[in-house]
């Protein structure tokens, strides 16, 4: 019994190489020098919504917590002018 | 005086004039109450991302003004009021954001020159 569970195993002779390293999150804001998170451009803010119109975390965008504050207040305006909607499918 | 900048929508059934004739109430209201006006867009007819009073389009203008902030809450009655604007959105600017409302305007007006 023994040796068959070996057999089926698969054994490497050199260590798998796997990229472990992910790809480094940035704070696009940061590095581009904003101030001010316009609410009248719709079009840039919808870089941060899903599909469905739901502001991204900032898990998934890598925005500061200083720059996410001023995003989802940048994105809530815009909703209130109508700009983006509050509620929506395929968006992009 | 605090700047502040003031979003509205108008009702898509009005025509050039009417809608020229509101903002130009609005900013005849501001003046009136010793506002000083910084700048004027009028961005036109908009497709509305979501209905609003049944209409799914509407004339979007962008007021940029240095004001007294006591004479906002007289202009939130003022658009009550009035059935042509069906939504308005008044901001307070910050240092950064007149900064970036200065660099917006010269970049909005910079290829209408070189179109001439």
């Amino acid at each position: 019994m023994e040796k068959k569970r070996n057999q089926t195993e698969i054994r490497y002779l050199s260590p798998v190489d796997i990229d472990k390293r992910r790809k480094e999150k940035y704070c696009r804001f940061k590095k581009m020098g904003f101030k001010y998170i316009d609410y009248k451009d719709p079009d840039f803010l919808m870089r941060f919504l899903n599909d469905q119109g739901k502001i991204l975390p900032r898990r998934i965008t890598g925005t500061s917590l200083k720059y996410q504050r001023k995003l989802s207040v940048a994105i809530k305006r815009c909703r209130q002018i109508a700009l983006l909607p509050y509620v929506g499918d395929n968006l992009k | 005086m605090n700047h502040y900048e003031t979003v509205f929508i108008m009702n898509p059934v009005l025509s050039e004039d009417q809608v020229k004739e509101t903002v130009k109430r609005y900013t005849a209201y501001l003046k009136k109450n010793k506002a000083e006006i910084v700048s004027e867009e009028n961005w036109g007819l908009k497709k509305l991302r979501y209905p609003i009073a049944k209409k799914k389009s509407g004339f979007y203008c962008l007021i940029e003004y240095k004001a007294n902030g006591v004479i906002l809450s007289e202009m939130d009655v003022e658009f009550k009021r009035d059935e042509t604007v069906l939504r308005w959105l008044t901001v307070k600017l910050d240092k950064f954001a007149t900064e970036y409302a200065v660099r917006r305007r010269t970049r909005l007006n910079e290829p209408k020159k070189s179109a001439e």
